[in-house]
């Protein structure tokens, strides 16, 4: 199986970026995606300074790196961020809204579907296939079986990829809650989401932490970890693995997951996490420290 | 503009028909539509009823197929686009992108819908839809500033409706698994958000409790008006703070903007709440008939009446409205 990272959901600045980029090449990885997907406003870099860096990267590596675009597109500017991208002429492109899908899909060039696209059924996958799609990352709120049922019923399939580690991306909205929570307003943001480089942590009144607040977006208060089922993704026919990026230990994530695929799984390794998703249970569910296999909801 | 009024049951689609709804939107009872909830919604015999009370009175009936068809049951999905098309409905409203394919497949002169549940917010995203699927309409999704609504309706080639008054996401519609995450139930592959059976009112110590599987979503004072629990409208702590974090407890209420609306070319406005009362839905659609009915012959110097306002904010969530995305300062 390869392993993949997905693209920064956070807002970090240039230097962070470049420097996380480089340190990311010296990996196991397969496949980096990299591009603004979350907020059409940040601008350390834009859509000019992802084409350059991925150019790069492109040129400096052997990994595949793919081009991710927006998410939530909310005015004209932002689509025009998404034709550069579209328009880039060389990357495949990751396309994370239907608009990115119709731009290459009109112009006739393969393009992968990111997680926000609304993939649940093989009808769909096979239309979008037959529109050039190439790879697909599953939606993260769809069960082992679930996916077990599309790839079943699918007679020819794209490269299937599933966001195994990180925190989900769950929802995105106009609002900024960012700016909310500090009292702003959204057009004199000051960009303060740059200080949450892991976004901002939202607690019940009990303590319990229940999503990430980064700007528009809202993410899972805890990290989606698959680690301890890889046997059973491989056996369902996943090929990618995708990594979500986060600001501390990601080398060490990778390596867990790098190990697992060298036939040396320890899921102690990763310990914490969640994958109530993946057993067709509330995406919160805690890993189950024993008898996880018999809990696994994959059955196919 | 037309005025596309929501019933979970006939009672409800009489008020609707009654106090002058242009077009009723309905739902078969199960999980093809996003207000899957016990007793509400049309089984074929009530739908029937429905289209006959609809055609003795000229207006249109509207189904919503627009949650996405689960993995393995794509068939109970196209069972109901199949329902729909016998009742021969002036539109069907849909999501999903296999679905929709077979509906456009089979039935190629019913009229498709796009739902919000498809969230496209731009000129782009909408060709999509219009140029695989031959759509007439969309749905837009409630996050897009009145410019932007603007801006969209400038470049679009399908008609677009728009949301006047009802419970306000504030996330892209159809992009949002905070519900599933908490509960296993989600609005695209379920047709609910935040359901009936995880919620739970507990008296305790620290005042009532509201709870979604068993996740503490606020603690109300003797004072306060405990609403529903859904998850974006919880009381939450951040940063030490506690807060309602990502919205309060308030509808949506577009009505101000209908001279501006109007002007850009909006078609539609569609008002939410098929999981309402008949009283609800007769009341709303009332005071929405009158609103159209007066921007229509007073364009620009359409106001809103006191009268109005006071019977929509009874009518809604925390006794407050806002005009949510719409207006840049919310955002």
């Amino acid at each position: 199986m390869q392993l993949a990272l997905g693209p920064v959901q956070y807002y970090w600045s240039r230097t962070d970026i470049n420097q996380f980029y480089e340190s990311i090449l010296s990996t196991p990885l397969d496949i980096i995606y990299l591009g603004e997907v979350v907020c059409g406003k940040r601008h350390q870099l834009r859509a000019a300074d992802w084409l350059e860096l991925a150019r790069t990267l492109a040129e400096v590596s052997d990994k595949q790196i793919v081009l991710s675009t927006l998410t939530l597109l909310e005015s004209n500017a932002d689509l025009n961020w998404v034709r550069k991208i579209c328009d880039n002429g060389q990357l495949l492109v990751e396309a994370n809204d239907m608009s990115a899908v119709q731009l290459l899909s009109e112009a006739r060039l393969p393009f992968a579907c990111g997680p926000a696209i609304n993939i649940y059924n093989q009808r769909t996958l096979s239309h979008l296939m037959s529109l050039g799609m190439v790879r697909w990352t599953a939606p993260v709120e769809m069960s082992g079986r679930q996916l077990g049922d599309v790839l079943n019923a699918c007679g020819s399939k794209p490269e299937v990829e599933l966001f195994a580690y990180g925190h989900m991306p769950l929802a995105y909205s106009a609002r900024c809650f960012t700016v909310r929570h500090l009292g702003l307003d959204k057009d004199n943001c000051g960009y303060r989401c740059m200080e949450y480089p892991d976004g901002l942590p939202l607690f019940s009144q009990e303590d319990e932490k229940l999503f990430v607040i980064n700007g528009i977006q809202t993410l899972s208060g805890e990290p989606v970890n698959l680690l301890r089922h890889y046997p059973k993704l491989r056996a369902l026919g996943i090929d990618i693995l995708r990594i979500s990026p986060q600001w501390l230990r990601m080398e060490q994530v990778v390596a867990a997951f790098d190990s697992a695929r060298r036939g040396e799984l320890n899921p102690d390794l990763l310990p914490q996490g969640v994958d109530g998703y993946w057993r067709d249970h509330a995406g919160l569910e805690l890993i189950a420290r024993s008898g996880a296999d018999s809990t696994d909801g994959c059955h196919t | 503009m037309e005025l596309v009024c929501p019933a979970g049951g006939l009672p409800a689609l009489e008020a609707a028909i009654d106090n002058g709804a242009d077009a009723v939107y309905i739902g078969f009872n199960d999980d093809t539509n996003a207000r899957n909830f016990g007793g509400l919604n049309f089984n074929d015999r009530s739908a029937l009823r429905a289209l006959e009370r609809i055609r003795s009175r000229g207006r249109k009936l509207f189904v919503a197929i627009n949650t996405y068809a689960k993995p393995g049951s794509f068939s109970r999905w196209q069972a109901a686009v199949d329902r729909a098309a016998d009742l021969s409905a002036d539109a069907m409203i849909m999501a999903d992108i296999g679905l929709m394919e077979y509906a456009r497949d089979k039935y190629p002169k019913l009229s498709l819908h796009l739902s919000v549940q498809a969230s496209a917010t731009s000129v782009a995203a909408l060709e999509f839809y219009r140029r695989q699927f031959g759509i007439r309409r969309a749905v837009l999704p409630r996050v897009l500033s009145l410019k932007q609504v603007q801006q969209l309706a400038a470049g679009s080639r399908v008609e677009l409706e728009v949301f006047g008054f009802g419970s306000l996401c504030i996330m892209a519609e159809g992009r949002c698994h905070l519900s599933s995450y908490v509960t296993g139930e989600s609005p695209n592959l379920n047709g609910v958000c935040s359901p009936a059976r995880a919620v739970e009112w507990r008296n305790g110590a620290n005042g009532l409790e509201t709870r979604l599987n068993g996740v503490l979503i606020d603690r109300f004072a003797d004072n306060e008006n405990a609403g529903y629990p859904t998850l974006c409208k919880g009381r939450f702590v951040v940063d030490g703070k506690r807060q309602h974090a990502l919205e309060e407890p308030t509808s949506l209420n577009s009505m101000a903007l209908l001279p501006e609306l109007k002007a850009a070319g909006i078609q539609a406005i569609k008002l939410e709440g098929r999981q309402r009362s008949p009283a609800y839905v007769a009341q709303v659609v009332r005071t929405w008939r009158e609103a159209i009915d007066e921007v229509l012959q007073r364009g620009a110097d359409f106001l809103v009446k006191e009268r109005w306002r006071g019977t929509l904010a009874k009518n809604s969530e925390g006794k407050q409205t806002t005009l949510g995305a719409y207006d840049r300062p919310w955002q």
